[in-house]
């Protein structure tokens, strides 16, 4: 009896443990399917831009076979929709240049100066109202902005230049240069925040002011994160599209006066996507040729900035 | 060089801390230079746009007379775009941080994925919408509708998702893993039990940041087709019979409420300026509410847990 009893005891342990064997594999592999998913969440977003990369370049591929690069570099006229059609994206181009130059000429000295104020001259309580309240102008939706440009600024300026048109680059660049302040300034703030406090105290051991160590200490230390703070001040400036749909005019206008009006690579993709163009008509791949002019065009700064942080890039 | 007298340094001093207060000054202006334009904004909007904000303005649709116009079909298409969005950005951007920041190993194809999300949050969002309209309409065949404009919806504010899941996920320390571990956790049961529930504030806060974001999207929409004249509502969600649940409203064709706005602003007639600053007041009231929950909660989960 006393035998069997511990041969009982005994199955019911070696049950029990491979059941918990058993219990443990399907864990494992639970386990793995999850983890599995979500590897997979993020591949998605590589596979992203892969589609963005493919949809742009197959689509301008098609394009390309109907217009040659040379006539889409030289031209300089762009009348895609007219019945002699002209493919030369030089006057979408500097309508965008135009617009962003005056965008960064507003936003860049603004946010850095609102950086410098925030991160060495506002105390917390200042920095902890005003901070979130700058940050709700990149919370305004595009359109609201454009709206803005349009009904507000446009008849401010006309004030001042009574020549001015009702649709021109100056209010749509001086809007989206508004717009993109807080990028500038929040990335800014963060980048001269995050110089060791020993180099800003041995500048004040120095004697030297809050302005001078600003400027001459903090700002090279943190030109690294500065300058990425441009660059994507920059890429949101050169993207930005609703304003300039709505403020700057449609009309393609090779020119450099900013007083005028003229239509940017982007507004250019929204007002060929609200009329019907038929699907896979030379039209229709133009605005997929725009848009890869469009990404040509920030990653050529994007690159022009990772080179200028890597060549001054201080480590401490 | 010269060694200044001693008249001179302290006026070159002098001249330093006099600077330095103006930068003060100035850079207090050009703090308010900006929270100027944002009420400048507010009141511009308000001063055109409020007397058309009545119960009608919400339940009619666009019309070619200004003063009957509403914005009902366009504020149905946010609500459904919206839900579409949500569903696909929480769980692949949560899924996509907690991967990251758990479970990816230290090598060349995680830097990869991490170098590609920081570049996605600088490609303009016309280009989404060009995306959108290469793959989405023509290649998957979702054609103009609420599936396309959700899904491209969800692909930009995915970068937000992920970054915040990250940020909050590193907030937690590794005492806190640890101690499930010792329990004989799992990596996943320690994620979803302690990990996920810890910082769950901070993506809260992202996801709404990224919703609020998406709402007021209007070039990518274009892109992709939605309409800026639409008179009907799509189909119910919830059906009398049976299986009282039907997804038919996914493939209809939509507008949203920045683009009844960007409609109505680019006419001619000022009366339906009137329209658009009031479609742009319920979108300002909206995005403002999503960002004023979004602080608060960032700044209660910040102050609650202390670890």
């Amino acid at each position: 009896m006393q035998t069997d009893r511990v041969d009982v005891g005994y199955i019911a342990a070696q049950r029990q443990a491979k059941r918990l064997a058993g219990g443990a594999n399907l864990r494992k592999f639970r386990e793995r399917v999850i983890e599995f998913g979500m590897f997979l969440c993020a591949v998605f977003s590589v596979a992203i831009t892969a589609g963005i990369v493919w949809v742009l370049v197959y689509e301008s591929w098609h394009f390309f076979e109907n217009v040659s690069i040379v006539e889409f570099l030289t031209e300089t006229q762009w009348t895609v929709l007219f019945e002699n059609p002209r493919y030369g994206i030089m006057p979408l181009v500097t309508g965008t240049l135009v617009t962003s130059i005056i965008a960064l000429l507003v936003a860049l000295p603004l946010g850095t100066i609102i950086a410098i104020y925030l991160s060495e001259y506002a105390n917390n309580t200042v920095r902890e109202i005003l901070k979130p309240i700058l940050e709700l102008l990149s919370a305004v939706p595009t359109v609201v902005f454009g709206f803005f440009a349009l009904l507000f600024v446009t008849p401010l300026l006309q004030r001042l230049m009574p020549d001015l048109p009702g649709f021109n680059m100056l209010s749509a660049g001086i809007v989206i240069g508004i717009m993109i302040v807080p990028y500038v300034s929040s990335l800014s703030e963060d980048a001269m925040k995050a110089v060791p406090v020993n180099i800003r105290e041995g500048s004040y051991a120095m004697g030297a002011t809050r302005l001078q160590t600003a400027l001459r200490v903090l700002m090279p230390a943190a030109f690294s994160g500065i300058a990425s703070a441009y660059v994507l001040g920059f890429s949101r400036a050169v993207g930005e599209t609703m304003v300039v749909a709505v403020a700057a005019g449609t009309q393609p206008n090779l020119t450099l006066n900013p007083t005028e009006g003229a239509a940017t690579i982007t507004a250019y993709i929204v007002q060929v996507s609200l009329g019907d163009l038929p699907h896979g008509s030379i039209a229709y791949q133009s605005i997929f040729a725009a848009g890869l002019t469009l990404m040509l065009m920030t990653l050529v700064f994007n690159i022009g900035g990772y080179l200028l942080r890597k060549r001054f890039r201080e480590i401490y | 060089m010269a060694t200044p007298s001693a008249g001179e340094l302290e006026k070159r001093v002098e001249g330093n801390k006099t600077r330095d207060k103006l930068f003060a000054i100035v850079g207090l202006i050009a703090t308010f230079i900006g929270m100027l334009t944002l009420a400048a904004l507010l009141f511009d909007l308000a001063s055109s746009g409020l007397a058309r904000i009545k119960p009608h303005f919400f339940t009619s649709f666009p019309s070619r007379f200004p003063a009957q116009a509403g914005i009902l079909s366009a504020w149905v298409g946010t609500t459904l775009v919206m839900i579409v969005t949500a569903v696909s950005a929480i769980p692949i951007g949560v899924g996509a941080g907690v991967y990251l920041e758990e479970y990816a190993p230290k090598n060349w194809f995680t830097a990869l994925i991490e170098i590609n999300i920081a570049n996605l949050a600088g490609v303009p969002s016309i280009v989404y919408g060009l995306m959108a309209l290469g793959l989405f309409v023509y290649q998957f065949n979702f054609g103009q509708s609420i599936l396309s404009a959700g899904l491209t919806l969800a692909l930009l504010i995915l970068p937000i998702v992920i970054v915040a899941t990250r940020e909050a996920i590193r907030a937690i320390p590794a005492s806190m893993r640890e101690a499930a571990y010792a329990l004989g956790a799992t990596k996943w049961q320690t994620t979803s039990d302690h990990v996920l529930p810890y910082s769950m504030g901070g993506i809260l806060t992202g996801v709404i940041i990224g919703l609020s974001r998406a709402i007021g999207e209007t070039a990518p929409l274009i892109t992709i087709g939605a309409l800026t004249f639409i008179a009907f509502l799509p189909d119910a969600p919830f059906k009398a019979e049976f299986p009282f649940i039907s997804f038919d409203w996914l493939w209809s064709p939509y507008s949203v409420m920045p683009i009844q706005m960007f409609n109505w602003v680019s006419r001619p007639q000022a009366e339906f300026h009137l329209n658009a600053a009031a479609t742009g007041l319920v979108l300002m009231a909206m995005t403002l509410a999503m960002n004023a929950v979004a602080i608060y909660f960032r700044y209660r989960f910040r102050k609650r847990i202390k670890w």
